[in-house]
Protein backbone atom coordinates (compact mmCIF):
# COMPACT_ATOMS: atom_id res chain seq x y z
CA UNK A 1 0.00 0.00 0.00
CA UNK A 2 3.33 2.42 0.66
CA UNK A 3 2.64 3.35 -3.37
CA UNK A 4 -0.52 4.77 -2.66
CA UNK A 5 0.43 7.29 -0.03
CA UNK A 6 0.71 10.22 -1.48
CA UNK A 7 3.27 12.84 -0.29
CA UNK A 8 1.90 15.84 1.02
CA UNK A 9 3.71 18.27 -1.14
CA UNK A 10 1.26 20.96 -2.10
CA UNK A 11 2.47 23.80 -2.12
CA UNK A 12 1.32 26.80 0.22
CA UNK A 13 0.07 29.07 -2.39
CA UNK A 14 -2.31 26.26 -4.65
CA UNK A 15 -5.68 26.68 -4.02
CA UNK A 16 -6.46 23.92 -1.31
CA UNK A 17 -9.90 22.98 -2.77
CA UNK A 18 -9.12 22.87 -5.75
CA UNK A 19 -6.29 20.67 -4.71
CA UNK A 20 -8.50 18.40 -2.78
CA UNK A 21 -11.11 17.72 -4.60
CA UNK A 22 -8.93 16.40 -7.67
CA UNK A 23 -7.54 14.10 -4.85
CA UNK A 24 -11.07 13.02 -3.77
CA UNK A 25 -12.10 11.90 -7.26
CA UNK A 26 -8.90 9.44 -7.21
CA UNK A 27 -9.47 8.04 -3.62
CA UNK A 28 -13.08 7.78 -4.74
CA UNK A 29 -11.88 6.03 -7.76
CA UNK A 30 -9.24 3.32 -5.68
CA UNK A 31 -11.87 2.96 -2.85
CA UNK A 32 -14.32 1.90 -5.62
CA UNK A 33 -12.79 -0.23 -7.61
CA UNK A 34 -12.97 -3.67 -6.29
CA UNK A 35 -16.51 -3.87 -6.14
CA UNK A 36 -17.59 -1.36 -9.03
CA UNK A 37 -15.18 -3.56 -11.53
CA UNK A 38 -16.69 -6.81 -10.51
CA UNK A 39 -19.97 -5.09 -10.55
CA UNK A 40 -19.64 -4.59 -14.40
CA UNK A 41 -17.18 -7.63 -15.57
CA UNK A 42 -20.03 -10.21 -12.82
CA UNK A 43 -23.13 -8.31 -13.45
CA UNK A 44 -23.92 -5.65 -15.78
CA UNK A 45 -21.74 -7.41 -18.62
CA UNK A 46 -23.72 -10.93 -18.41
CA UNK A 47 -27.33 -8.83 -18.12
CA UNK A 48 -26.04 -7.10 -21.14
CA UNK A 49 -25.14 -10.70 -22.64
CA UNK A 50 -28.34 -12.20 -21.70
CA UNK A 51 -30.47 -9.16 -23.34
CA UNK A 52 -28.36 -10.26 -26.10
CA UNK A 53 -28.78 -13.50 -25.82
CA UNK A 54 -32.29 -13.56 -25.72
CA UNK A 55 -32.98 -12.23 -29.31
CA UNK A 56 -30.95 -14.86 -30.64
CA UNK A 57 -30.64 -18.78 -31.72
CA UNK A 58 -27.45 -20.40 -30.29
CA UNK A 59 -26.54 -23.72 -29.20
CA UNK A 60 -23.09 -22.21 -27.29
CA UNK A 61 -21.06 -23.71 -29.87
CA UNK A 62 -20.73 -22.25 -33.58
CA UNK A 63 -24.45 -21.72 -35.25
CA UNK A 64 -25.96 -18.57 -34.34
CA UNK A 65 -28.72 -16.41 -35.58
CA UNK A 66 -30.78 -13.49 -34.80
CA UNK A 67 -34.31 -14.49 -34.11
CA UNK A 68 -36.11 -11.03 -33.09
CA UNK A 69 -38.59 -11.54 -30.38
CA UNK A 70 -39.04 -15.37 -31.65
CA UNK A 71 -37.80 -16.79 -27.89
CA UNK A 72 -40.27 -14.81 -26.06
CA UNK A 73 -43.10 -15.70 -28.71
CA UNK A 74 -42.27 -19.59 -28.11
CA UNK A 75 -41.62 -19.18 -24.59
CA UNK A 76 -45.39 -17.15 -24.49
CA UNK A 77 -46.69 -19.41 -26.28
CA UNK A 78 -45.09 -22.74 -24.43
CA UNK A 79 -48.06 -24.67 -22.60
CA UNK A 80 -45.17 -25.57 -20.42
CA UNK A 81 -43.88 -22.27 -19.66
CA UNK A 82 -47.48 -21.29 -19.01
CA UNK A 83 -47.10 -24.13 -16.39
CA UNK A 84 -44.30 -22.70 -14.88
CA UNK A 85 -45.81 -19.40 -14.55
CA UNK A 86 -48.43 -20.30 -13.15
CA UNK A 87 -46.96 -23.10 -10.37
CA UNK A 88 -45.14 -20.35 -9.37
CA UNK A 89 -47.67 -17.85 -8.70
CA UNK A 90 -49.57 -20.63 -6.72
CA UNK A 91 -46.71 -21.20 -4.86
CA UNK A 92 -46.13 -17.41 -3.68
CA UNK A 93 -49.78 -17.07 -3.53
CA UNK A 94 -49.86 -19.95 -0.44
CA UNK A 95 -46.33 -19.52 0.88
CA UNK A 96 -46.11 -15.60 1.60
CA UNK A 97 -49.23 -14.74 3.16
CA UNK A 98 -49.47 -17.98 5.26
CA UNK A 99 -45.79 -17.28 6.70
CA UNK A 100 -46.09 -13.87 7.28
CA UNK A 101 -49.11 -13.96 8.76
CA UNK A 102 -47.87 -16.74 11.21
CA UNK A 103 -44.78 -14.50 11.87
CA UNK A 104 -46.58 -11.79 12.56
CA UNK A 105 -48.65 -13.92 15.12
CA UNK A 106 -45.57 -15.48 16.51
CA UNK A 107 -43.41 -12.36 17.26
CA UNK A 108 -46.19 -10.57 18.62
CA UNK A 109 -46.88 -13.46 21.35
CA UNK A 110 -42.63 -13.77 21.52
CA UNK A 111 -42.69 -10.02 22.36
CA UNK A 112 -45.47 -10.35 24.99
CA UNK A 113 -43.86 -12.80 27.29
CA UNK A 114 -40.63 -13.71 29.05
CA UNK A 115 -37.90 -15.82 28.02
CA UNK A 116 -38.99 -15.29 24.27
CA UNK A 117 -35.12 -15.83 23.36
CA UNK A 118 -35.24 -20.12 23.53
CA UNK A 119 -38.39 -20.02 21.40
CA UNK A 120 -36.41 -17.63 19.14
CA UNK A 121 -33.78 -19.71 18.65
CA UNK A 122 -35.87 -22.54 18.20
CA UNK A 123 -37.89 -21.13 15.17
CA UNK A 124 -34.49 -20.21 13.51
CA UNK A 125 -32.53 -23.33 13.76
CA UNK A 126 -33.78 -23.83 10.10
CA UNK A 127 -32.91 -20.47 8.79
CA UNK A 128 -29.38 -21.39 9.35
CA UNK A 129 -29.66 -24.36 7.72
CA UNK A 130 -28.68 -25.35 4.04
CA UNK A 131 -31.71 -25.10 1.60
CA UNK A 132 -30.39 -28.78 0.48
CA UNK A 133 -30.49 -30.83 3.76
CA UNK A 134 -34.06 -29.36 4.52
CA UNK A 135 -35.22 -30.55 1.81
CA UNK A 136 -33.92 -34.39 2.07
CA UNK A 137 -34.87 -34.02 5.78
CA UNK A 138 -38.47 -33.15 4.25
CA UNK A 139 -38.10 -35.46 1.52
CA UNK A 140 -38.29 -38.50 3.73
CA UNK A 141 -40.80 -37.50 5.97
CA UNK A 142 -43.33 -36.96 3.43
CA UNK A 143 -42.24 -39.97 1.46
CA UNK A 144 -45.52 -41.57 0.66
CA UNK A 145 -44.22 -45.37 1.12
CA UNK A 146 -43.97 -47.13 4.46
CA UNK A 147 -40.66 -44.97 5.35
CA UNK A 148 -42.92 -41.74 5.52
CA UNK A 149 -43.33 -40.80 9.02
CA UNK A 150 -46.31 -38.58 7.86
CA UNK A 151 -48.94 -41.22 5.62
CA UNK A 152 -47.64 -44.30 7.96
CA UNK A 153 -48.69 -42.49 11.12
CA UNK A 154 -51.74 -40.93 10.14
CA UNK A 155 -52.42 -44.49 8.37
CA UNK A 156 -51.66 -46.43 11.42
CA UNK A 157 -53.16 -43.68 14.03
CA UNK A 158 -56.32 -42.34 12.11
CA UNK A 159 -57.08 -44.84 9.30
CA UNK A 160 -56.89 -41.99 6.93
CA UNK A 161 -54.98 -42.59 3.66
CA UNK A 162 -53.18 -39.44 3.06
CA UNK A 163 -52.14 -38.11 -0.85
CA UNK A 164 -49.01 -38.83 -1.94
CA UNK A 165 -47.22 -35.12 -1.23
CA UNK A 166 -44.67 -34.87 -3.55
CA UNK A 167 -45.60 -37.38 -5.94
CA UNK A 168 -49.29 -36.09 -6.95
CA UNK A 169 -49.10 -32.39 -8.92
CA UNK A 170 -51.67 -30.50 -7.11
CA UNK A 171 -50.09 -31.58 -3.42
CA UNK A 172 -46.84 -30.85 -4.02
CA UNK A 173 -47.63 -27.73 -4.66
CA UNK A 174 -48.47 -27.22 -0.99
CA UNK A 175 -45.77 -29.50 0.39
CA UNK A 176 -43.19 -26.84 -1.57
CA UNK A 177 -45.34 -23.65 0.34
CA UNK A 178 -45.15 -25.70 3.71
CA UNK A 179 -41.55 -26.59 3.59
CA UNK A 180 -40.68 -22.97 2.60
CA UNK A 181 -42.61 -21.64 5.78
CA UNK A 182 -41.63 -24.05 7.82
CA UNK A 183 -37.66 -22.80 6.66
CA UNK A 184 -38.04 -19.06 6.70
CA UNK A 185 -40.64 -18.97 9.37
CA UNK A 186 -37.45 -17.68 11.70
CA UNK A 187 -36.09 -15.28 9.70
CA UNK A 188 -39.59 -13.17 9.40
CA UNK A 189 -40.48 -13.55 13.38
CA UNK A 190 -37.00 -12.32 14.21
CA UNK A 191 -37.52 -9.31 12.04
CA UNK A 192 -41.19 -8.25 12.88
CA UNK A 193 -39.74 -8.73 16.60
CA UNK A 194 -37.47 -6.13 15.99
CA UNK A 195 -39.86 -4.23 14.23
CA UNK A 196 -41.94 -4.23 17.03
CA UNK A 197 -39.49 -2.54 18.93
CA UNK A 198 -39.01 0.16 17.41
CA UNK A 199 -42.80 1.40 18.70
CA UNK A 200 -42.56 3.01 21.93
CA UNK A 201 -43.94 1.01 24.45
CA UNK A 202 -46.15 4.58 25.60
CA UNK A 203 -48.13 3.80 22.62
CA UNK A 204 -49.68 0.57 23.59
CA UNK A 205 -49.25 2.21 26.93
CA UNK A 206 -51.87 5.01 26.13
CA UNK A 207 -53.99 2.56 24.43
CA UNK A 208 -54.61 0.46 27.26
CA UNK A 209 -55.56 2.89 29.31
CA UNK A 210 -58.09 3.71 27.01
CA UNK A 211 -59.59 0.55 27.44
CA UNK A 212 -58.66 -0.84 24.19
CA UNK A 213 -58.82 -4.87 24.31
CA UNK A 214 -55.86 -6.82 23.32
CA UNK A 215 -57.24 -7.63 19.57
CA UNK A 216 -58.34 -4.28 19.27
CA UNK A 217 -55.01 -3.41 20.25
CA UNK A 218 -53.20 -5.83 17.30
CA UNK A 219 -55.13 -4.54 15.01
CA UNK A 220 -55.48 -0.81 15.16
CA UNK A 221 -52.09 -0.35 17.01
CA UNK A 222 -49.44 -3.29 16.48
CA UNK A 223 -50.65 -3.57 12.96
CA UNK A 224 -50.35 0.06 11.66
CA UNK A 225 -47.14 0.75 13.33
CA UNK A 226 -45.25 -2.31 12.17
CA UNK A 227 -46.96 -1.91 8.58
CA UNK A 228 -43.64 -0.01 7.27
CA UNK A 229 -41.72 -3.72 8.09
CA UNK A 230 -44.71 -5.43 6.85
CA UNK A 231 -44.28 -4.10 3.60
CA UNK A 232 -40.33 -4.47 3.35
CA UNK A 233 -40.42 -8.20 4.45
CA UNK A 234 -43.78 -8.84 1.66
CA UNK A 235 -41.35 -7.26 -1.19
CA UNK A 236 -38.56 -9.92 -0.03
CA UNK A 237 -40.80 -12.78 0.18
CA UNK A 238 -42.42 -12.32 -2.91
CA UNK A 239 -39.48 -12.12 -4.82
CA UNK A 240 -37.34 -14.92 -2.85
CA UNK A 241 -40.58 -16.80 -3.77
CA UNK A 242 -40.96 -16.23 -7.74
CA UNK A 243 -37.08 -16.96 -7.36
CA UNK A 244 -36.69 -19.89 -5.23
CA UNK A 245 -34.53 -22.74 -6.85
CA UNK A 246 -32.56 -24.92 -4.51
CA UNK A 247 -35.11 -26.18 -1.88
CA UNK A 248 -37.44 -27.15 -4.78
CA UNK A 249 -34.82 -28.95 -6.96
CA UNK A 250 -34.01 -31.18 -4.41
CA UNK A 251 -37.00 -31.80 -2.61
CA UNK A 252 -38.80 -33.38 -5.48
CA UNK A 253 -37.27 -33.45 -8.92
CA UNK A 254 -39.03 -31.47 -11.28
CA UNK A 255 -38.69 -33.70 -14.49
CA UNK A 256 -40.92 -36.28 -12.23
CA UNK A 257 -43.49 -34.43 -11.21
CA UNK A 258 -44.69 -31.16 -13.51
CA UNK A 259 -46.29 -29.01 -10.87
CA UNK A 260 -42.33 -28.48 -9.05
CA UNK A 261 -41.40 -27.21 -12.18
CA UNK A 262 -41.18 -23.45 -11.92
CA UNK A 263 -39.84 -20.50 -13.85
CA UNK A 264 -36.42 -21.22 -12.56
CA UNK A 265 -36.39 -24.65 -13.39
CA UNK A 266 -37.40 -23.95 -16.92
CA UNK A 267 -34.42 -21.41 -16.98
CA UNK A 268 -32.35 -23.94 -15.49
CA UNK A 269 -33.09 -26.58 -17.73
CA UNK A 270 -33.49 -24.82 -20.99
CA UNK A 271 -29.56 -23.04 -20.27
CA UNK A 272 -27.95 -26.51 -19.03
CA UNK A 273 -29.97 -29.54 -20.16
CA UNK A 274 -31.21 -28.65 -23.00
CA UNK A 275 -28.57 -25.84 -24.12
CA UNK A 276 -31.02 -23.73 -25.70
CA UNK A 277 -29.22 -20.37 -24.64
CA UNK A 278 -31.59 -18.01 -26.06
CA UNK A 279 -34.78 -19.67 -25.04
CA UNK A 280 -33.48 -19.68 -21.64
CA UNK A 281 -32.16 -16.22 -21.49
CA UNK A 282 -35.67 -15.35 -22.73
CA UNK A 283 -36.96 -16.88 -19.88
CA UNK A 284 -35.19 -15.36 -17.86
CA UNK A 285 -36.07 -11.79 -18.82
CA UNK A 286 -39.78 -13.02 -18.62
CA UNK A 287 -39.07 -14.04 -15.08
CA UNK A 288 -37.20 -10.45 -14.69
CA UNK A 289 -40.37 -8.51 -16.07
CA UNK A 290 -42.56 -10.75 -13.63
CA UNK A 291 -40.29 -9.73 -10.63
CA UNK A 292 -40.56 -5.78 -11.92
CA UNK A 293 -44.08 -5.90 -12.22
CA UNK A 294 -45.33 -7.49 -8.88
CA UNK A 295 -42.65 -5.46 -6.90
CA UNK A 296 -43.73 -2.21 -8.90
CA UNK A 297 -47.88 -3.52 -7.58
CA UNK A 298 -46.52 -3.56 -4.15
CA UNK A 299 -45.16 0.15 -4.34
CA UNK A 300 -48.38 1.27 -5.41
CA UNK A 301 -50.18 -0.42 -2.98
CA UNK A 302 -48.45 0.37 0.08
CA UNK A 303 -50.00 4.24 -0.47
CA UNK A 304 -53.20 2.57 0.95
CA UNK A 305 -51.92 -0.21 3.33
CA UNK A 306 -48.83 1.10 4.82
CA UNK A 307 -48.88 3.36 7.38
CA UNK A 308 -45.33 5.98 8.34
CA UNK A 309 -45.09 8.34 10.54
CA UNK A 310 -44.74 11.53 9.44
CA UNK B 1 -53.89 -12.47 31.71
CA UNK B 2 -52.16 -15.19 33.77
CA UNK B 3 -54.09 -17.83 31.67
CA UNK B 4 -53.06 -15.31 28.43
CA UNK B 5 -49.65 -15.68 29.62
CA UNK B 6 -49.91 -19.92 30.05
CA UNK B 7 -51.97 -20.22 26.48
CA UNK B 8 -49.24 -18.26 24.99
CA UNK B 9 -46.64 -20.16 26.33
CA UNK B 10 -48.73 -23.79 25.43
CA UNK B 11 -49.06 -22.35 21.76
CA UNK B 12 -45.44 -21.74 21.07
CA UNK B 13 -44.62 -24.77 22.36
CA UNK B 14 -46.53 -26.82 19.88
CA UNK B 15 -45.16 -24.64 17.63
CA UNK B 16 -41.65 -24.88 18.54
CA UNK B 17 -42.13 -28.62 18.39
CA UNK B 18 -43.11 -28.92 15.02
CA UNK B 19 -39.99 -27.14 14.22
CA UNK B 20 -38.04 -29.07 15.82
CA UNK B 21 -39.83 -32.64 15.19
CA UNK B 22 -38.00 -32.66 11.66
CA UNK B 23 -34.05 -32.39 12.87
CA UNK B 24 -35.00 -34.96 15.68
CA UNK B 25 -36.56 -37.25 13.41
CA UNK B 26 -33.28 -36.98 11.13
CA UNK B 27 -30.94 -37.68 14.00
CA UNK B 28 -33.00 -40.59 15.11
CA UNK B 29 -33.69 -42.22 11.95
CA UNK B 30 -29.94 -41.88 11.21
CA UNK B 31 -29.80 -44.02 13.35
CA UNK B 32 -31.71 -46.73 12.69
CA UNK B 33 -30.25 -50.01 10.69
CA UNK B 34 -31.68 -51.55 7.27
CA UNK B 35 -33.52 -54.22 9.55
CA UNK B 36 -35.59 -51.63 11.32
CA UNK B 37 -36.39 -49.44 8.18
CA UNK B 38 -37.23 -52.44 6.68
CA UNK B 39 -39.38 -53.71 9.17
CA UNK B 40 -40.67 -51.15 11.35
CA UNK B 41 -39.99 -47.90 9.80
CA UNK B 42 -42.16 -45.57 12.10
CA UNK B 43 -40.68 -46.81 14.89
CA UNK B 44 -39.91 -43.34 17.00
CA UNK B 45 -36.34 -44.75 18.77
CA UNK B 46 -33.87 -46.87 16.69
CA UNK B 47 -33.16 -50.21 18.20
CA UNK B 48 -30.54 -50.77 18.43
CA UNK B 49 -28.86 -47.14 17.81
CA UNK B 50 -26.49 -48.61 15.06
CA UNK B 51 -23.52 -46.11 13.96
CA UNK B 52 -23.62 -48.17 10.48
CA UNK B 53 -24.67 -45.15 8.61
CA UNK B 54 -22.00 -42.68 9.94
CA UNK B 55 -19.49 -45.05 9.10
CA UNK B 56 -20.80 -45.42 5.50
CA UNK B 57 -20.78 -41.95 4.74
CA UNK B 58 -17.88 -41.08 6.49
CA UNK B 59 -15.90 -43.73 4.54
CA UNK B 60 -17.63 -44.19 1.35
CA UNK B 61 -17.93 -39.89 0.57
CA UNK B 62 -15.52 -36.90 0.86
CA UNK B 63 -17.79 -35.08 3.12
CA UNK B 64 -15.16 -33.99 5.02
CA UNK B 65 -13.35 -32.81 2.25
CA UNK B 66 -16.59 -30.91 1.27
CA UNK B 67 -16.36 -29.49 4.66
CA UNK B 68 -12.85 -27.91 4.33
CA UNK B 69 -13.84 -26.83 0.74
CA UNK B 70 -17.21 -25.36 1.86
CA UNK B 71 -15.31 -23.52 4.90
CA UNK B 72 -12.13 -22.24 2.94
CA UNK B 73 -14.00 -20.86 -0.28
CA UNK B 74 -16.94 -19.29 2.50
CA UNK B 75 -14.00 -17.47 4.89
CA UNK B 76 -12.25 -16.44 1.47
CA UNK B 77 -14.84 -15.20 0.09
CA UNK B 78 -16.51 -13.33 2.92
CA UNK B 79 -12.56 -11.70 4.18
CA UNK B 80 -12.68 -10.19 0.14
CA UNK B 81 -16.31 -8.94 0.44
CA UNK B 82 -16.14 -7.54 3.47
CA UNK B 83 -12.93 -5.41 2.62
CA UNK B 84 -14.23 -4.31 -0.94
CA UNK B 85 -17.68 -3.79 0.08
CA UNK B 86 -16.40 -1.73 3.32
CA UNK B 87 -14.30 0.24 0.73
CA UNK B 88 -17.15 1.12 -1.57
CA UNK B 89 -19.12 2.01 1.05
CA UNK B 90 -16.34 4.75 3.02
CA UNK B 91 -16.16 6.12 -0.78
CA UNK B 92 -20.34 6.60 -0.81
CA UNK B 93 -21.04 8.02 2.91
CA UNK B 94 -17.86 10.21 3.19
CA UNK B 95 -15.92 11.37 -0.09
CA UNK B 96 -17.83 13.47 -2.39
CA UNK B 97 -17.81 13.24 -6.35
CA UNK B 98 -19.42 13.30 -9.37
CA UNK B 99 -22.21 10.91 -9.73
CA UNK B 100 -21.98 9.39 -6.22
CA UNK B 101 -26.00 9.34 -5.57
CA UNK B 102 -26.35 7.42 -9.16
CA UNK B 103 -23.69 5.28 -8.96
CA UNK B 104 -25.21 4.59 -5.05
CA UNK B 105 -28.88 3.76 -6.67
CA UNK B 106 -27.30 1.54 -9.86
CA UNK B 107 -25.70 -0.68 -7.10
CA UNK B 108 -28.99 -1.07 -5.22
CA UNK B 109 -30.75 -1.30 -8.61
CA UNK B 110 -28.95 -4.70 -9.61
CA UNK B 111 -29.92 -6.46 -6.36
CA UNK B 112 -33.55 -6.50 -8.20
CA UNK B 113 -31.93 -9.14 -10.78
CA UNK B 114 -32.77 -12.64 -10.11
CA UNK B 115 -29.57 -14.54 -10.59
CA UNK B 116 -31.00 -16.80 -13.33
CA UNK B 117 -30.61 -14.05 -15.57
CA UNK B 118 -27.65 -13.82 -15.61
CA UNK B 119 -26.44 -17.18 -15.40
CA UNK B 120 -26.29 -18.65 -18.75
CA UNK B 121 -23.84 -15.71 -19.72
CA UNK B 122 -21.50 -15.83 -16.52
CA UNK B 123 -20.94 -19.80 -17.29
CA UNK B 124 -19.69 -18.79 -20.84
CA UNK B 125 -17.59 -15.74 -19.58
CA UNK B 126 -16.32 -18.17 -16.85
CA UNK B 127 -15.53 -20.83 -19.33
CA UNK B 128 -13.69 -18.61 -20.86
CA UNK B 129 -11.68 -17.74 -17.83
CA UNK B 130 -10.84 -21.29 -17.43
CA UNK B 131 -13.02 -21.09 -13.93
CA UNK B 132 -15.19 -23.42 -14.36
CA UNK B 133 -14.88 -26.80 -12.44
CA UNK B 134 -12.77 -24.91 -10.26
CA UNK B 135 -13.04 -22.77 -6.54
CA UNK B 136 -12.84 -19.46 -8.22
CA UNK B 137 -16.42 -19.53 -9.96
CA UNK B 138 -17.66 -19.43 -6.43
CA UNK B 139 -15.41 -17.47 -4.41
CA UNK B 140 -15.01 -14.19 -6.65
CA UNK B 141 -18.38 -13.21 -8.48
CA UNK B 142 -20.15 -13.26 -5.56
CA UNK B 143 -17.92 -11.07 -3.77
CA UNK B 144 -19.58 -8.35 -5.86
CA UNK B 145 -22.35 -7.63 -3.14
CA UNK B 146 -24.08 -4.41 -3.30
CA UNK B 147 -25.79 -5.64 0.07
CA UNK B 148 -23.22 -5.46 1.61
CA UNK B 149 -21.91 -1.95 0.66
CA UNK B 150 -25.28 -0.46 1.56
CA UNK B 151 -25.42 -2.23 4.78
CA UNK B 152 -21.77 -1.20 6.05
CA UNK B 153 -22.47 2.26 4.61
CA UNK B 154 -24.68 2.85 6.77
CA UNK B 155 -22.89 1.79 9.61
CA UNK B 156 -19.95 4.14 8.50
CA UNK B 157 -22.25 7.03 8.40
CA UNK B 158 -22.89 6.76 12.13
CA UNK B 159 -19.32 7.12 12.93
CA UNK B 160 -18.26 10.74 14.22
CA UNK B 161 -16.67 12.79 11.26
CA UNK B 162 -14.41 14.66 13.75
CA UNK B 163 -12.36 11.32 14.37
CA UNK B 164 -11.64 11.52 10.82
CA UNK B 165 -11.35 15.14 10.78
CA UNK B 166 -8.37 15.14 13.92
CA UNK B 167 -6.53 12.02 11.98
CA UNK B 168 -6.26 14.35 9.10
CA UNK B 169 -5.05 17.38 10.74
CA UNK B 170 -2.13 14.47 12.37
CA UNK B 171 -1.96 14.10 8.28
CA UNK B 172 -3.09 10.94 7.78
CA UNK B 173 -4.63 10.01 4.33
CA UNK B 174 -8.19 8.45 3.01
CA UNK B 175 -6.37 4.91 3.21
CA UNK B 176 -4.84 5.62 6.78
CA UNK B 177 -8.02 6.76 8.28
CA UNK B 178 -10.31 3.85 6.66
CA UNK B 179 -7.53 1.48 7.69
CA UNK B 180 -7.13 3.04 11.28
CA UNK B 181 -10.12 4.97 12.21
CA UNK B 182 -13.45 3.63 10.10
CA UNK B 183 -12.96 -0.05 9.93
CA UNK B 184 -12.12 -0.69 14.37
CA UNK B 185 -15.52 1.68 13.87
CA UNK B 186 -17.57 -0.76 12.30
CA UNK B 187 -16.75 -3.89 13.74
CA UNK B 188 -20.55 -4.73 14.86
CA UNK B 189 -21.36 -4.08 10.93
CA UNK B 190 -18.68 -5.76 9.54
CA UNK B 191 -19.55 -8.86 12.37
CA UNK B 192 -22.52 -8.69 11.04
CA UNK B 193 -22.74 -8.48 7.08
CA UNK B 194 -19.57 -11.84 7.95
CA UNK B 195 -22.33 -13.91 9.53
CA UNK B 196 -24.51 -12.83 6.86
CA UNK B 197 -22.42 -13.35 3.68
CA UNK B 198 -20.79 -16.76 5.83
CA UNK B 199 -24.00 -18.15 5.89
CA UNK B 200 -25.12 -17.13 1.95
CA UNK B 201 -21.72 -18.99 1.19
CA UNK B 202 -21.87 -22.44 3.34
CA UNK B 203 -25.26 -22.84 2.28
CA UNK B 204 -24.87 -21.98 -1.44
CA UNK B 205 -26.19 -24.62 -3.85
CA UNK B 206 -27.14 -23.16 -7.08
CA UNK B 207 -23.52 -21.36 -7.96
CA UNK B 208 -21.79 -24.86 -7.16
CA UNK B 209 -24.59 -27.45 -9.22
CA UNK B 210 -23.59 -25.30 -12.01
CA UNK B 211 -20.25 -24.58 -12.15
CA UNK B 212 -18.93 -27.52 -10.20
CA UNK B 213 -18.41 -31.20 -11.93
CA UNK B 214 -15.06 -33.17 -10.12
CA UNK B 215 -16.54 -34.41 -6.95
CA UNK B 216 -13.46 -33.70 -4.92
CA UNK B 217 -14.17 -30.08 -5.73
CA UNK B 218 -17.63 -30.85 -4.44
CA UNK B 219 -19.12 -28.03 -1.40
CA UNK B 220 -21.29 -29.55 1.92
CA UNK B 221 -24.29 -28.59 0.32
CA UNK B 222 -23.56 -30.21 -3.31
CA UNK B 223 -22.07 -33.35 -2.02
CA UNK B 224 -24.79 -33.76 -0.18
CA UNK B 225 -27.58 -33.50 -3.02
CA UNK B 226 -25.17 -35.45 -5.16
CA UNK B 227 -25.14 -38.29 -2.60
CA UNK B 228 -29.07 -38.47 -2.19
CA UNK B 229 -29.55 -38.86 -5.91
CA UNK B 230 -26.85 -41.61 -5.73
CA UNK B 231 -28.86 -43.31 -2.46
CA UNK B 232 -31.51 -41.54 -1.46
CA UNK B 233 -34.66 -44.01 -2.64
CA UNK B 234 -32.50 -47.18 -1.66
CA UNK B 235 -31.80 -45.89 1.75
CA UNK B 236 -33.17 -42.76 3.66
CA UNK B 237 -30.96 -43.58 6.68
CA UNK B 238 -27.90 -43.25 4.93
CA UNK B 239 -29.50 -39.97 3.25
CA UNK B 240 -30.19 -38.89 7.14
CA UNK B 241 -27.14 -39.68 8.62
CA UNK B 242 -25.39 -37.48 5.95
CA UNK B 243 -27.85 -34.85 6.50
CA UNK B 244 -27.10 -34.94 10.50
CA UNK B 245 -22.88 -34.47 9.52
CA UNK B 246 -23.97 -31.47 7.18
CA UNK B 247 -26.28 -29.95 9.72
CA UNK B 248 -25.39 -30.86 13.38
CA UNK B 249 -21.92 -28.43 13.05
CA UNK B 250 -24.09 -25.59 11.80
CA UNK B 251 -27.02 -26.12 14.17
CA UNK B 252 -23.96 -25.76 17.13
CA UNK B 253 -22.35 -22.78 15.63
CA UNK B 254 -25.34 -21.10 15.46
CA UNK B 255 -25.92 -22.04 18.98
CA UNK B 256 -22.87 -20.99 20.56
CA UNK B 257 -23.29 -17.34 18.59
CA UNK B 258 -27.15 -17.35 18.29
CA UNK B 259 -27.55 -13.73 19.90
CA UNK B 260 -25.21 -12.41 17.51
CA UNK B 261 -26.61 -14.08 14.84
CA UNK B 262 -30.11 -13.74 15.13
CA UNK B 263 -29.89 -9.84 15.60
CA UNK B 264 -27.61 -9.80 12.36
CA UNK B 265 -29.98 -11.44 10.53
CA UNK B 266 -32.86 -9.07 11.87
CA UNK B 267 -30.99 -6.04 11.16
CA UNK B 268 -30.24 -6.81 7.61
CA UNK B 269 -33.99 -8.04 7.30
CA UNK B 270 -35.10 -4.34 8.53
CA UNK B 271 -32.72 -2.75 5.86
CA UNK B 272 -30.33 -1.60 8.58
CA UNK B 273 -32.56 0.58 9.60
Amino acid sequence: MATLTRPRTAPAHASPKGKVRSRDGLWAAFFLAPQVIGLIVFLVVPLGFALVLAFMKWDGLGNQSWVGFDNFAAQLGDPEFGRAVWNTVKIALITVPIGLSLAVLIAVGLNSIKGGNFYRVLYFMPVVTSSVAVALIWQVILANDENGVLNTSLKNWFGITAPDWLGSPQWVVVSIAVVTIWSSLGLNVVIFMAGLQTIPPQVFEAARIDGASPVQIFRRVTLPLLSPTIFFSTIVAVISSLQAFDLIYVLVDPKDNEGAQTIVFRVFELGFQKFEFGMSSAASILLLLLTLIVTLVQFAAQKRFVHYDS
Amino acid sequence: MRTRQVALHVSLTVGGLLMLFPFVWMLLTSFKGTHQMLNNPTDWLPSPWLPQNYVEVLTGSTILGAFWNSFYIAVVNVALTLLTSAMAAYAFARIKFRGSGALFVLFLATQMVPPQVTIVPLYLMLAKFGWVDSHMSLIVPTIVNPFAVFLLRQFIRAVPVELEEAARIDGANRWTIFWRIVLPNIKPGLGAMGIIAFLAAWNSYFFPLIFLNTPELFTVPMLLATYAKQFGAIDYGLILAASSIAVVPTLIAFLIGQRKIINSMAASGLGGR
